[in-house]
């Protein structure tokens, strides 16, 4: 194993090892998004009766709330995670190592994304478990897979981001709740058409997470829809560029060493 | 061949100003022997960490610069960051991690061969009395148990020069000895140089081959333990009368033999000039007929250094009990 691929490892492995040693950091990540699509689902079945409703199950609709939730998660994780290492110094322990950089954050992703990638599998063993329909076969749920892989990673970009540069877990979590408003005031609960008030479907049209939506939903209602899925594939590598870049050039500001 | 250039410290008019803020360190100068233990002390403020942070390539200069062990702490970071081990203010440990987890993520991050790793993580382990709480997590470890394994840490790669940060501050009597034990020994077995600060005049004493005083961010005196007390050259007395109200007689007395220093409420204390003895002074007390309820001599000490040549005295911080193992 190369040098980078070590050290992006053994970062990557710590992330992991933190998440598994804190149940409270695992099974609200998981319980809770599965909890609020069990009541969506049971709560607002009747909307599938709206005409033009894309499918008559809302399961196979609600199915990616709890993926995209659970992405937003691994960004309060790994932003909480790298502000509490500004914090406590032990960034300053790895700055002193010769470590390359880029391992710093790279092990941070892999571990935030290996997460994330658990725990879609799960919502998707709960989903066929209930009864979900997945139009584009085998190869959809690869591809919804990898959507998920580069959403995590567009979030925890983000994460990173703030705890870079805020150096404050608490800064972290105060932004929570600002992310949980772009998942509401986008199309994760009603296909945007179906939006009756004017104001919410311009807003959820802006909101570029409800094309992350739309991407991951494509896969699972209508099969395979190239415009959604480029759609989808590109606000997440947009977000993810945006949320690494940023979170390379925070690192940079925190580390400044030659 | 400089004295830096094997494992020694140069510093040159080193200087950090902050935005806003007074100039956290003025431009000092100073001199690390290899296989030297420096001691940097000074009060909280002083500059001390500010420093550290500047020689360990984690702060840039805004002037001056430094080298250790041999390398540009400006132009060479990587291989100045190659050469020394460091250990800074706050243990910087993950709770969540156990003792071997930071080892083997510290060998790693080092570079130590893959063969070699798990050897020499268990030696140092071992050598900092930590090898059977290697498997617990950090968070439950005692102050004294972290700053051991943050010195363990420090060690992984056998660095040459090793930055201590106030290491003890904050540990009881017995874990600050064990620390004490553990940093002679590297010095004079190893002869890793160590430039350690501390706030605690003892660890100075007890551990410096020289000490560094900084005050305001700059030196205000400098030698080994011994000259500098040397300096100040002659003892105290401090007298407490019996009766307060005689404080201001027993201070009259006390003027004979010195010039007056600070002492504590009641008491009046004078530096004593040379020949006087204490006898002296107590057949004066007795015969100006003030009762005496205490009497004390005091050689120099560091603290004494400091007073003179800061005008005030170092109080070090309080000791914390230890938490629970």
């Amino acid at each position: 194993m190369n040098e980078l691929a070590l050290q992006t490892y053994e970062m990557a492995r710590r992330s992991v090892v933190k998440v598994l040693r804190q149940p409270a950091l695992v099974i609200p990540p998981i319980l809770f998004p599965l909890i609020m699509m069990g009541i969506n689902v049971s709560g607002l079945d009747a909307a599938t009766e709206i005409p033009g409703f894309p499918t008559d199950s809302y399961l196979d609709f609600a199915i990616a709330f709890p993926m995209i939730q659970g992405a937003l998660f691994a960004s309060i994780n790994a932003g909480s995670s790298v502000a509490r290492d500004v914090e406590t110094g032990f960034l300053n322990r790895l700055a002193l190592t010769p470590m390359q950089r880029a391992a710093m954050l790279l092990g941070l992703f892999t571990g935030e994304m290996l997460i994330a990638f658990v725990s879609t599998l799960i919502y998707l063993a709960v989903g066929f478990a209930a009864g979900l329909h997945f139009a584009s076969g085998f190869a959809g749920v690869l591809v919804l897979l990898a959507l998920s892989l580069l959403i995590a990673l567009a979030f925890a970009g983000l994460g990173a981001f703030i705890g870079l540069r805020t150096g404050s877990p608490e800064a972290v979590q105060g932004v929570f709740p600002l992310l949980f408003v772009f998942l509401f005031l986008s199309s994760g609960s009603l296909p945007r058409d179906l939006i009756e008030h004017d104001w919410f479907r311009i807003v959820a049209t802006w909101n570029p997470v409800s094309y992350l939506f739309e991407g991951l939903r494509s896969l699972i209602i209508f099969g395979w829809q190239a415009r959604e899925l480029a759609l989808g594939f590109g606000f997440a590598a947009a977000i993810a560029v945006l949320g690494v870049f940023g979170a390379t050039t925070a690192l940079r500001t925190r580390v400044a060493v030659r | 061949m400089s004295l830096a250039a094997s494992a020694g410290i140069e510093v040159e008019g080193l200087v950090r100003e902050f935005k806003n803020g007074p100039r956290a360190v003025d431009g000092i100068h100073l001199r690390v022997a290899p296989g030297e233990i420096y001691g940097f002390l000074g009060p909280n403020g002083a500059g001390k960490s500010t420093t550290v942070l500047m020689l360990t390539t984690l702060l840039p200069p805004t002037d001056g610069t430094a080298r250790v062990a041999g390398h540009d702490i400006r132009r060479e970071g990587a291989a100045v960051r190659a050469a020394i081990g460091a250990a800074l203010q706050e243990a910087a440990l993950d709770p969540l991690l156990t003792g071997q987890d930071h080892m083997r993520l510290q060998t790693t991050l080092q570079g130590i061969p893959k063969g070699e790793r798990r050897a020499r993580g268990d030696e140092l382990l071992e050598r900092v009395g930590l090898m059977d709480a290697a498997d617990r997590k950090v968070g439950g470890y005692s102050g004294g148990m972290k700053r051991r394994l943050d010195l363990a840490l420090a060690l992984v790669h056998r660095p040459r020069v090793l930055f201590l940060d106030e290491p003890t501050t904050g540990l009881d009597p017995s874990s600050r000895a064990d620390l004490w034990d553990e940093v002679a020994r590297l010095a004079r077995e190893d002869g890793t140089t160590v430039f350690l600060t501390t706030q605690y005049l003892e660890e100075a004493d007890v551990l410096a081959d020289r000490v560094g005083i900084i005050d305001k961010g700059g030196i205000v005196a400098e030698g080994t333990p011994e000259a500098l007390k040397a300096e100040i050259g002659r003892p105290s007395v401090e007298a407490t009368p019996a009766d307060r109200a005689d404080r201001d007689a027993v201070a009259g007395v006390l003027s004979r033999f010195g010039s007056a220093v600070p002492a504590p409420p009641g008491a009046a204390a004078v530096r004593l000039e040379s020949g006087e003895n204490l006898a002296e002074v107590v057949r004066a007390l007795d015969a100006a007929d003030l009762a005496v309820a205490d009497l004390q001599l005091h050689q120099p000490s560091l603290d004494d250094v400091f007073l003179a040549k800061t005008g005030r005295k170092l109080d070090p911080p309080a000791s914390e009990e230890p938490a629970a193992v």
